[in-house]
């Protein structure tokens, strides 16, 4: 058999679809880009063929490929294909105040014909149960056949303090596959979501909605790799930064939706060869600012909305800026004004120095001698009128504008290293001094294919401890352990598995009791 | 007089619901989801003027008392607080003629909406400390002499217990006892009380104002205005003294002493714009207490002392606070039945362990700017 050591690596992004091949050293063999079609499939098939052919491998040496797609953000989107859902929540006795699919838009509640059942279950912050030990096994049959009589195609299932505690989720899973049968797609809320039932059922439900369009999609693309004598091992990218099997990957498809920026980020990092630093990805509209904190991106604390449901998905933290390549400057005789409006992916032919009558940042960038551009269409003397001032005071505005973002990402005041990537990123001078270090590594355009190809899996949890049992240092540590033991289950090798991510907080208005940990491992993923 | 308050009212609460919080009082989105869904199902909730509550009728105030983050998880079944009014009703033989806040900041404004409507009777537009605190004694009630109890709690499997006791500190100490131990969240009907009594103790007007500062910062952020003379005047009409920006700031640490078990710690800030230079701190134990200017005591708490977004004008509760967030820090001056001797006994600074003495939000900055 050959030696495995090439690893492939796409992105899906809004305007292009990027694929880069690595090898063994993860060193960048080969990087293209081609454009993102609108069933995505197509884009990622003709971005590999291309990648392949550049490279020059031979398919038979690729380790895996990693995909950073997005199928379920599109269904969610554009509501279509949506599965049709029945939730149910292990809540009873508790539960009833807020029923499930509580403040959803009804149209698309009617997408997905959803339904939802309650029933007895689930457990308290320390772990007591609040209806009985087990799931009452009658209720539960009761439920899955009015389930299967009325066609639904999918369940969410949530349940109280799940996070903590997943038992009667996964009982419930256990029930649906003996009545439904093992193909029968359940969501379990504790694989997706933290502490916050209604944010956490929610996020369950649009996975469960989109299911059967991850699941057709992704047998899609392996078909297409066979096409192209790929059959190696796949994985997905997730919105944390980790890879998921192909097996998770079509159960939990909603855990990709956030995965362009974490790829970039990681990428970014990767590129720079650091484990903590800010990463500010420049399109040609905006510009994503990152944090990552021993090597993953820092994780928003607020929750997100998804398709206008709000949900408590793991996202990467970003802030956004209108600065791109192509935004608009604005020049009054003293102030400049940069973006949001910008000429995007119509740079080619509408800025100054392709030709076009719209200044733009890419413009300024140029004429100051900050960007340097090898196109033939690319004639800098078309911007010999241009105002020293105003280009001057455009650079300055243009470090103002990434600076500032920067700055208001950061947990502390230590000075990290900003890097910088993506196309736009020409319009940023990368220059040093003592207050900031900025870097622009090699090979920036393809940071985000690169970060969906390093391999990392890890695993979370979240609960609540009493402390009248244990100490803080106790509980913290077995909050680890579990973390740990959670990551190597996703995929994560046995040894150097370690704690990335460590949160205790002790809960408000429970003065001396109880203890909320969240911790995250991550570690090489075992090929 | 009395009006109807409906869905869209309920959404603009919450929001002047987490300005009273100051910080604290847990996020009022899933209590104010809860009161909404109760509208819907059981009709819009009349709420009274406080001299509208007849001099001889009962009214009791209701609530949940625990932890947010287990009432977020544990959703509750909306008729926990309806069933400890009903338990407290049957003991003390006579029914409510309405029910009402013991505390308009945070996610306990919601609360007496999903009663009210269940139950079919009013609110008053009133509560019992015109903000957030975190004990149960800590109510202009106990101040003036009401009795909290006999008060009920009531959990969601629906456990319940009635309390009698001495005095409202040990309501508190027995009361948060068995919260714990129903898992982290009671739901409570407590100081039942005299139209007459109510008249004497409580702070008015505080539900609508909660749903004035609300309008005040949804329209401005429409508007892209400043939230202040809206809300200026909304605080006026019911008592409080005028608001002032302390600073405008950027969070620079944030400090959360974990130690002790306690949810407190401390936000230093770096002035911003005309507050360059200066070094802020603002000390929280559940709800912002302490705001200091480079070490000199800006404001102290019962004043209210809230963090809203620099941009959205969205009011921040602690548990989000985090480096590099802009943030103008409000100051409200309570109303003046909060500052009586007995209530600073109760909610000073000196009850929270400082050795300070209470001196006025408005008294300690009298030359700061007043911005409209």
């Amino acid at each position: 058999m050959a030696k495995l050591i090439y690893k492939i690596g796409v992105d899906v992004g809004g305007t292009n679809t990027d694929a880069v091949v690595l090898d063994h050293q993860d060193q960048v063999v080969a990087a293209v880009k081609s454009s993102t079609t609108a069933d995505v499939q197509s884009g990622i098939y003709t971005s590999i063929e291309k990648v392949l052919k550049e490279s020059g491998i031979n398919v038979n040496q690729i380790a895996y490929v990693s995909l950073g797609t997005t199928h379920a953000t599109n269904a969610i989107i554009r509501r279509k294909g949506l599965s049709k859902v029945a939730v149910v929540r292990i809540c009873l006795p508790a539960g009833k105040g807020v029923l499930p699919l509580a403040g959803w838009d009804e149209s698309l509640i009617a997408a997905m014909d959803a339904t939802s059942f309650l029933i007895h279950g689930g457990h308290e912050y320390d772990g007591r149960a609040l209806a009985g030990e087990g799931l009452d096994h009658d209720e539960v049959f009761r439920v899955l056949d009015t389930i299967k009589e009325k066609g639904y195609e999918s369940i969410a299932v949530s349940c109280i303090f799940s996070p903590a505690k997943d038992q009667h989720e996964k009982e419930f899973a256990k029930l649906a596959a003996e009545r439904l049968g093992e193909d029968f797609p359940v969501t379990l809320s504790s694989e997706i979501g933290s502490l916050g039932l209604l944010e956490r059922e929610n996020s369950a439900i649009l996975n469960a909605s989109v299911v059967g369009v991850a699941k057709k999609a992704a047998y899609g693309l392996i078909e297409a790799l066979k096409d192209l004598g790929i059959s190696s091992k796949v994985f997905f990218a997730q919105n944390d930064g980790t890879l998921m099997s192909l097996e998770r990957a079509i159960m939990y498809p909603v855990l990709t939706i956030g995965s362009g920026p974490t790829n970039s980020t990681r990428g970014a990092a990767y590129l720079s060869n650091l484990e903590n630093c800010i990463v500010a990805d420049i399109g040609g509209t905006s510009t994503d600012v990152g944090i990552l904190v021993n090597g993953f991106p820092r994780q928003s604390a607020l929750a997100v909305e998804v398709g206008g449901v709000l949900t408590n998905f793991r996202m990467p933290d970003l802030i956004s800026i209108g600065l791109g390549g192509g935004s608009i400057v604005q020049y009054d005789g003293k102030e400049v004004a940069i973006g949001p409006d910008s000429v995007g992916y119509e740079i080619k032919e509408k800025a100054i120095a392709f030709g076009g009558d719209i200044l733009t940042a890419t413009d300024i960038a140029l004429a100051a001698g900050v960007a340097i551009i090898d196109d033939p269409a690319c004639d800098l003397s078309r911007l010999s009128y241009l105002d020293t001032e105003l280009v001057q005071k455009g650079i300055a505005k243009i470090q103002e504008m990434v600076l500032n973002a920067c700055e208001k990402i950061k947990t502390s005041p230590e000075p990290l290293p900003i890097v910088l990537v993506g196309g736009g990123s020409v319009i940023m001078p990368a220059q040093q001094d003592d207050s900031v270090k900025l870097i622009k590594p090699e090979n920036f355009g393809c940071a985000n294919a690169l970060g969906a190809a390093i391999a990392e899996a890890s695993g979370e949890v979240d609960g609540l401890w009493p402390m009248e049992k244990r100490t803080r240092d106790e509980i913290i540590e077995l909050a680890k352990e579990q973390a740990i033991a959670k990551a190597i289950e996703m995929g994560a090798v046995l040894s150097g598995t370690s704690v990335v991510d460590l949160e205790a907080v002790p809960l408000s208005y429970l003065p001396g009791n109880v203890l909320r940990v969240k911790a995250k491992a991550a570690g090489a993923l075992q090929l | 007089m009395a009006r109807l308050i409906g869905v869209e009212d309920i959404e603009y609460l919450a929001i002047g619901a987490a300005v009273l919080g100051t910080g604290g009082g847990g996020d009022p989105h899933l209590g104010k989801i809860m009161a909404q869904q109760a509208i819907k199902e059981f009709g819009p909730v009349t709420l009274l003027e406080p001299d509208e509550m007849p001099d001889d009728k009962m009214v009791v105030p209701v609530a949940m008392m625990g932890a947010p983050t287990v009432f977020v998880e544990k959703i509750p079944n909306g008729d926990e607080a309806l069933h400890s009014l009903r338990r407290l009703e049957e003991y003390l033989g006579k029914e409510a003629y309405a029910v009402m806040p013991m505390e308009c900041g945070g996610l306990n404004s919601t609360i007496p909406f999903v009663v009210a409507a269940r139950a079919g009777i009013p609110i008053v537009d009133a509560d019992g400390m015109g903000r957030a605190f975190p004990e149960l004694q800590m109510e202009t009630f106990n101040i003036y002499g009401v009795s909290g109890t006999p008060m009920v709690i009531t959990d969601e499997r629906g456990d319940w217990s009635l309390l009698n006791t001495v005095d409202n500190n040990m309501l508190e100490h027995i009361a948060r006892g068995i919260a714990i131990r129903m898992g982290g969240v009671g739901h409570i009907a407590e100081y039942p009380m005299t139209g007459v009594e109510m008249k004497r103790s409580s702070i008015f007007h505080t539900v609508t104002l909660a749903i004035e500062l609300g309008k005040a910062i949804v329209h401005s952020r429409e508007k892209q205005l400043s939230p202040m003379p809206q809300m200026e005047a909304a605080l006026i009409k019911a008592g409080y003294g005028k608001p002032l920006i302390l600073f405008e700031a950027k969070i620079t640490d944030v400090d959360r002493a974990t130690t002790d078990g306690f949810a407190k710690g401390t936000v230093t800030l770096e002035g911003i714009g005309e507050y360059k230079g200066a070094t802020y701190q603002v000390d929280f134990q559940n709800e912002n207490l302490i705001a200091y200017q480079n070490g000199e005591v800006l404001a102290t708490v019962p004043d209210l002392i809230t963090f809203l977004d620099l941009d959205t004008f969205k009011p921040l509760t602690t548990e989000t606070l985090r480096y590099g967030y802009r943030i103008s820090c409000l100051a409200i001056p309570t109303p003046s039945i909060m500052r009586s001797e007995a209530a600073l006994k109760v909610w000073g600074p000196q009850y929270f362990g400082y050795d300070l003495e209470f001196v006025p939000v408005e008294e300690l900055n009298e030359e700061a700017k007043i911005r409209g």
